[in-house]
Formats: C-alpha cells, sequence, structure tokens
C-alpha cells in the first residue's frame, strides 16, 4: 500500500471517528445506533487488507478511548481485532459482491459480543438482555443499510485521483 | 504484527484500570482529549443544523399532544407558583425564628460551570458523555451536573479542561429522591432496558406515590457524611406505580425531565466554599 493510499485512509478514519463521537453517537432510533466508524473500517479492511485493517483500528480505536475519556485500550483493542479479522477475510474468500453485507453483519455481532465480555472483565457490566435483544437487532439493521454506500464511497476515496499506468510489458514466470 | 497490537492494548487497559486519576496515562488521556477537542467542536458546528433538522422532524410527531399538555401544565403550575410563594415567605420567617441551621442550598450555594458537550458516549450502553470544563474550571469528581430542566448527573472523571459525566440513565447511577407530595423516599435507577425510563426503587407498598408525582433529589444528611447532590433538584415525573405480591417494594416508573438524547451542554454545579454549613 502506497503512503498517499494510507493517508487518505487514516484521514477517512480520523474524520469518521470524531464525526462518530460528537454526532453519530446522539442519533438513536428504535434503540439502535449507526456504527459508522465500524463501518468504515470494516469497508477500508476488506479494501485494503489486514494489516492496515488492524493498525487503523488499534489508532481509531485509541482515538476513540482518548476522546470519550473511556478505559484506554478498550476500543482500540475491539477494532484491532475487527480490522484484522475483516482483512483478512478480504485477503482470502471475501470477494463477492456480498462481502461488505456479510463482513458488517458478522463483525457487528462478534464486536457487541466482544465489548459486553471485554466491559464485563474490567467491572463495567451491561444488561446482556439489553445489548443482544434489545439494542442488536436495529443497531445491526442499520450497519447493514450503511454497508454497501460506506464500501462504495471508501474505495471512491482511495481510488480518486489515482492514474492507472497502462501496462507496457509482460514478464512470463517461469 | 497482531499480536503486538492485542498486547499493547491489554498492557494499555492494565495500567490504565491500576493507576489512579492522577497517573501518567490518564495525563496522556487527558491532554489528547483536549488536543482533539476543536475537531470535535468543528463536527459538532458542521453537523448542527443537520442534527436540528432531526430534531424538529422527530418534535413534530408529538408536537399537537404535547402542546395541549403544556398548555394544561402551564396553568396548573401559575397558580402553583402563587401558593409557593406565601409558602415560601412563610418558610423564611420560621427559619429565621427557629435559627434552622441547613447543609448546602440548591441553588445558592453553588457555582453553576455551563459547558458544551463535546463527545458523547461511544456505544449506548456507556451513558458518558465529555464536557468542555474541567479541573481549571474548578470542576472536582462527584459534582452534580444539570439542565434548567432538572438533574443529569454527575461527574466522574477530571482532566485538565475536560470532564467526563456519567448520566442518570447509567446502571450505575442512584440517586437518594423524594417525592415531593407524599414525602416517600427512595432511590432512583435506570432500569434494565434501552431508553430513558428511571425508576424509583426502595419505595414501600405502603407510600401513596402516585401518578404525576414530582421527584426531587433528597439531600440527605447522616453525621459527617451527606449526599452529593443537595436537596430539590427536579429529576422526573411518575408516570406509573404497580405492585406486585412477590415484591417488597412499589414499582415507581418515572419519567424524567431532562431529556437525555438531546444534551448539547449541561451546567455543573460547584460547591462555594463558604457553603460547607449554612446558618440561616
Amino acid at each position: 500500500m502506497i503512503a498517499s493510499d494510507a493517508g487518505r485512509a487514516a484521514g477517512l478514519l480520523f474524520v469518521t471517528a470524531i464525526l462518530q463521537v460528537s454526532v453519530f453517537n446522539s442519533i438513536s432510533i428504535f434503540g439502535g445506533r449507526p456504527d459508522v466508524l465500524l463501518v468504515t473500517l470494516i469497508a477500508l479492511s476488506l479494501l485494503r487488507g489486514s494489516i492496515f485493517g488492524a493498525v487503523g483500528g488499534f489508532f481509531v480505536g485509541l482515538l476513540i478511548d482518548t476522546a470519550t475519556l473511556e478505559t484506554m485500550g478498550v476500543n482500540a483493542l475491539l477494532f484491532t481485532l475487527a480490522g484484522y479479522w475483516t482483512g483478512r477475510y478480504g485477503e482470502t474468500t471475501g470477494r463477492g459482491r456480498h462481502a461488505p453485507l456479510l463482513a458488517v453483519g458478522v463483525v457487528t455481532v462478534l464486536y457487541s459480543l466482544a465489548a459486553l465480555l471485554l466491559r464485563f472483565m474490567i467491572g463495567e457490566s451491561d444488561s446482556a438482555r439489553v445489548v443482544l435483544l434489545d439494542a442488536l437487532p436495529p443497531s445491526l439493521l442499520f450497519n447493514l443499510l450503511l454497508a454497501v454506500p460506506l464500501f462504495s464511497f471508501c474505495r471512491w476515496v482511495l481510488e480518486v485521483g489515482r492514474e492507472t499506468e497502462p501496462v507496457r510489458e509482460v514478464r512470463l514466470l517461469e | 504484527m497482531l499480536g503486538v497490537l492485542v498486547v499493547f492494548s491489554l498492557l494499555l487497559i492494565t495500567v490504565y484500570f491500576r493507576e489512579s486519576d492522577g497517573g501518567a496515562l490518564h495525563d496522556v488521556q487527558g491532554a489528547g482529549a483536549t488536543v482533539l477537542r476543536p475537531f470535535e467542536v468543528a463536527a459538532t458546528r458542521v453537523a448542527a443544523p443537520f442534527q436540528d433538522l432531526y430534531d424538529y422532524v422527530s418534535g413534530l410527531v408529538g408536537a399537537k399532544s404535547d402542546r395541549d399538555r403544556l398548555r394544561a401544565e402551564n396553568q396548573r403550575l401559575r397558580q402553583q407558583v402563587i401558593e409557593l410563594q406565601s409558602a415560601d415567605q412563610l418558610n423564611k420567617s420560621l427559619q429565621a425564628a427557629l435559627n434552622y441551621v441547613t447543609g448546602r442550598r440548591f441553588p445558592q450555594d453553588y457555582k453553576p460551570v455551563t459547558a458544551a458537550i463535546v463527545s458523547k458516549p461511544p456505544s449506548q450502553f456507556e451513558q458518558q458523555v465529555v464536557i468542555a470544563a474541567g479541573r481549571a474550571d474548578g470542576i472536582r469528581d462527584d459534582d452534580p451536573v444539570v439542565t434548567a430542566a432538572g438533574l443529569v448527573g454527575k461527574v466522574t472523571k477530571v482532566v485538565g479542561h475536560e470532564a467526563q459525566v456519567t448520566l442518570l440513565t447509567d446502571e450505575d447511577s442512584a440517586v437518594s429522591a423524594i417525592d415531593l407530595h407524599t414525602r416517600a423516599e427512595g432511590i432512583v435507577k435506570h432500569g434494565h432496558g434501552p431508553g430513558q425510563t428511571l425508576f424509583l426503587d426502595q419505595v414501600p407498598k405502603s407510600e401513596h406515590v402516585a401518578q404525576g408525582d414530582r421527584i426531587v433529589t433528597s439531600g440527605w444528611h447522616s453525621g459527617s457524611l451527606s449526599s452529593i447532590y443537595p436537596f430539590g433538584i427536579a429529576i422526573g415525573r411518575v408516570t406509573s406505580v404497580s405492585f406486585q405480591s412477590t415484591e417488597l417494594y412499589a414499582s415507581v416508573q418515572i419519567e424524567p425531565y431532562v431529556d437525555f438524547s438531546s444534551l448539547d451542554s449541561v451546567i455543573v454545579l460547584v460547591a462555594k466554599p463558604s457553603a460547607e454549613k449554612t446558618k440561616r
């Protein structure tokens, strides 16, 4: 991944993280909340692989922990794992048309479960019924609705202005 | 790479968890939050027109019924103001005659520090917001936080120029409260569910709490101990009371006066130093 590409992806994650903590977190519809940051991270990880997913997830999680004065490292750990898993999925089997939807669906559910477990372990327990039954279904629906448009947007951001050089020669490998 | 990041995250959690509020990692977090604040403020300002539009449209749904309810309430409150003004005069003269000693009084014994909310909770299960005022503004841990409508919560973490406020809707929040009509005391908590509904817990079934009663902070004192909330901060209105034969206490549901979903700014009540104990 070239430097400008990484810069664009990092910039997009930074802007999304700021918008998530200051704007999107106050939007609640039917008890659910769209997690634009998680969906953006998933889209970028699918497009740019597991290393970018893990590193981007770590730093954006750290940013969220800092901005919200939450326990440092909690969101960093969750986003690292989410980014890495999605990146690996994109590098292996997740290349079809439905990959963004599938990745967003699976990661949203696993992220909620992992967040519940981690928060329980550090003594900030939440009601599992509320997390898994009341809030997860609408949040999952919102994230799935966001998956395709955000995936297209991320791909556009990463590819806009990039010059594609014509192939001059082809070397056959022996 | 993954292993390094995971280990580093776990290390951060461990160190952060074990160190005190004045620890190095907390200081770094405070400095980082200060650096991020202009970006958050800018994002909030850019999104404000859209958020206003969303609030306007969602407000239209119940606007007509709200108007009728508020008209009726306004009429009732006007009558109450007249009654309360005469009761206040009588109260003052009686307290003066008895040399009555009170604790901190709300709002006169507190300095209000108004602060904008710069970041909302990262997930709906964390009911904490970050405000743009901190230790430098005199804010301390456990300071009560209100709006013009009523009680919002309390300060749970303070750094240089920012503070974290845990809302009343957090599962760990609990406030001693009293029914103004019946004087029934209980503890206001958030129920195990989404939304803003609160419950007045520990109210014996013998107390006749009724729908429409107003609940305020009780501001108790016991020896040298006292509630962090002064008496009289409005919390909410009783919306339903039910009794179950298997339960010791009544189930009292409260609708808070504060709309926690659209908080933009709050007022932190910083106790005036001279108001530790006031004699009237």
